[in-house]
């Protein structure tokens, strides 16, 4: 049974709860957030289209199948080790640089935020592989 | 070089990415398992090589400095079980090409044994008491799945088994790990092993240290904490129980002989006198309970825990002769127990099943795969000039050398009992006219799949005859394995650098 409330109020939110996951994502550095909670928030805006619509929707508004999704961010957060070991220091070893943005000024920027892409992506797609696989079963 | 040390984490890890992304193509998911596999073997390889040459290496990950951060080390012994771990997961994913169904690969059997085998190298290759926990839980999450996968119902019974006794001695490892915490202020094994040693020995550490045997003891299942071993190593295909045959018993064994000469040698007469103990009891039980049995995977599974006790006999008995035995045995048994597991899984697909009275007529049938058969099989029995006889007569001649005669006649017992198991086999399913009609009718030929199989097959036969020719190159990697396990300082000052 699909609700017009809950259809509504999903589209409306979807955005929002994106948006608040990358913010989570990028405040993870130095302040409570990271790729790991930033990711639950992003794989709620499905699972609430799921829950909305159904899994199949949810689905096509992925775009990505969630196993596709593990491998790319497994990858990512691996590489972010690996560069360190291309620079010479040992694995995962924290890289940075300075990067400067027209009107937002100087930007640190370094493999542990790479790491944490990383985990994002992981954890998006492990946590909608779950819910979409049990909802499918239903 | 320094990256060689994490290679053999990375690879799988990568392999295992690879195949989320080829999740679509079984063909992709096989080529990339097979070339993770590989190209772990050959970073194990190169890992020795430099191990050998340079001795032990250490990297501080992070690069956070040693007692505080985690930290990678190998020496030869690591290095020696990295490399095993590489050969049984290249022979495995090889086996596994022929033997593992499509569905079982479409729902990420190749990933989920990379990921098995990065748990496994990072528990060999960790210096640090809480990364080796979190190495064990990888690897046993990968194993829950792989010995669940296909969902039958015979495996569900075995998975549910396995996964509870496995969780249980998890937690016991967890608290244990805390309360050494607790105890010493530091996790880092080799600076436990100086704050340990440092510290007045009392009942406070034996009752920690008797934890840790209790936790491995039950993943390594020795005597009296074996019992989930047989109730589940015969329910999942026989890949899979060949690389847990071989390996994942063998990382508990790792651990024991890690933690009880690094770190735990403040009161050697009672822990390592009652590892004695143990290793004479589980090597009884487990040939004896071998004895009762009539299946081919139970009897290799009650034989598995016969052989751990023969491993940790080296380390109860504690001189670098026995340790060193030890390690031979180690690597020795990794080679043959996983080659007859996958025999057994030959033997399934010409006639069937697992059971020996439905079994019969493979050496009129097969000659050589009883050939491949009979290699492993008196090896694990100790019949010279096989590697086995070489790991016995180590362990034995060490036992003699301090007097243990109780320990060496219970393990010239149980290799006399071992060889009538292996025989048992040998006349029921190999010698003996196969049952029913086919007796009569000529044997059909092998399937190209069964030939694939036995490819790994001969491979590790090989190597167990190699071994046994020229035994020479391993007992030297045993000595020295043996040599630094005995005296943890160049250990400690490669972790920690030296004292200041």
């Amino acid at each position: 049974m699909t609700s017009v409330i809950l259809t509504t109020t999903a589209r409306l939110l979807h955005p929002v709860l994106l948006i608040t996951s990358i913010f989570l994502l990028l405040r993870g550095h130095n302040e409570p957030g990271g790729g790991f909670s930033g990711g639950l928030v992003a794989a709620s805006a499905f699972a609430l289209h799921a829950m909305a619509h159904d899994a199949r929707q949810a689905r096509r508004a992925l775009r990505i199948d969630p196993h596709v999704l593990i491998g790319v961010g497994l990858l990512t957060a691996l590489s972010a080790g690996v560069m360190s070991l291309a620079a010479g220091a040992p694995l995962l070893t924290g890289l940075w640089t300075s990067v400067h943005m027209p009107g937002l000024g100087e930007w640190a920027i370094g493999t542990p935020l790479l790491f944490d892409v990383g985990v994002y992506l992981v954890v998006v797609g492990i946590t909608l592989l779950i819910i979409l696989c049990l909802s499918e079963a239903e | 070089m320094k990256p060689l040390l994490v290679l053999p984490i990375i690879l799988p890890l990568a392999a295992a990415a690879g195949c989320l992304l080829a999740w679509r193509s079984r063909v992709a998911q096989r080529v990339i398992g097979v070339a993770g596999a590989a190209a772990l073997l050959v970073a194990a390889v190169l890992l020795l090589q430099s191990v050998w040459r340079d001795g032990v290496q250490a990297v501080q990950i992070g690069r956070w400095p040693a007692p505080f951060g985690i930290t990678l080390v190998a020496d030869t012994f690591s290095a020696l079980m990295v490399l095993l771990a590489g050969i049984v997961g290249f022979a495995t994913s090889l086996y596994s090409l022929a033997s593992i169904d499509a569905r079982r690969e479409q729902y990420g059997y190749h990933a989920l044994m990379n990921v098995l085998l990065m748990g496994v190298c990072g528990a060999f290759l960790t210096g640090d008491v809480f990364n080796l926990y979190v190495w064990f839980e990888v690897m046993l999450i990968a194993s829950f799945v792989l010995m669940a996968l296909g969902g039958e119902r015979a495996q569900m019974e075995g998975a549910i088994k396995y996964v509870t006794l496995n969780l249980m001695s998890s937690a016991i490892l967890l608290a244990a790990v805390g309360v050494l915490y607790g105890l010493t202020g530091t996790l880092n094994m080799a600076d436990l092993s100086v704050r340990v040693a440092a510290r007045p020995a009392g009942g406070v550490m034996t009752a920690v240290s008797m934890m840790f045997l209790v936790a491995f003891g039950i993943k390594a299942a020795v005597f009296p904490l074996f019992f989930w071993l047989p109730a589940s190593y015969h329910t999942p295909p026989a890949p899979v129980s060949a690389v847990f045959a071989g390996l994942l018993t063998k990382v508990g064994v790792y651990a024991l002989i890690r933690m009880f000469t690094l770190v735990f040698t403040h009161d050697v007469a009672f822990t390592h006198g009652l590892i004695t103990l143990v290793a004479a009891f589980t090597m009884l039980s487990g040939v004896l309970g071998a004895a009762a049995q009539s299946e081919f995977r139970r009897i290799l599974s009650f034989h598995i825990i016969s052989q751990i006790g023969y491993m940790i006999m080296g380390l109860g008995l504690f001189t670098a002769a026995a340790v060193a035995g030890s390690v031979f045995y180690i690597a020795h048994h990794i080679i043959v127990k996983t080659n007859l597991f996958f025999v057994s899984g030959v033997a399934r697909r010409l006639r069937g099943g697992y059971r020996l009275d439905g079994l019969g007529g493979l050496y009129r049938d097969h000659p050589w795969l009883a050939l491949m058969f009979l290699v492993p099989a008196l090896s694990l029995a100790g019949i010279p000039p096989l590697s086995g006889f070489f790991a016995k007569f180590a362990l034995v001649r060490a036992g003699l050398a301090i007097e243990g005669y109780g320990i060496v006649g219970v393990a010239l017992v149980v290799g006399l009992l071992t060889l009538y198991s292996m025989t048992k086999i040998w006349s029921e399913a190999f010698w003996k006219p196969a049952p029913g009609n086919a007796a009569e009718s000529p044997a059909p030929p092998m399937s190209a799949d069964a030939r694939l199989m036995l490819v790994p097959i001969a491979l590790l036969a090989l190597l167990t005859v190699a071994i046994g020719l020229a035994p020479g190159v391993l007992l030297e990697l045993s000595v020295r394995a043996a040599e630094e396990l005995m005296n943890p300082a160049g250990y400690v000052t490669c972790v920690m650098g030296e004292p200041s």
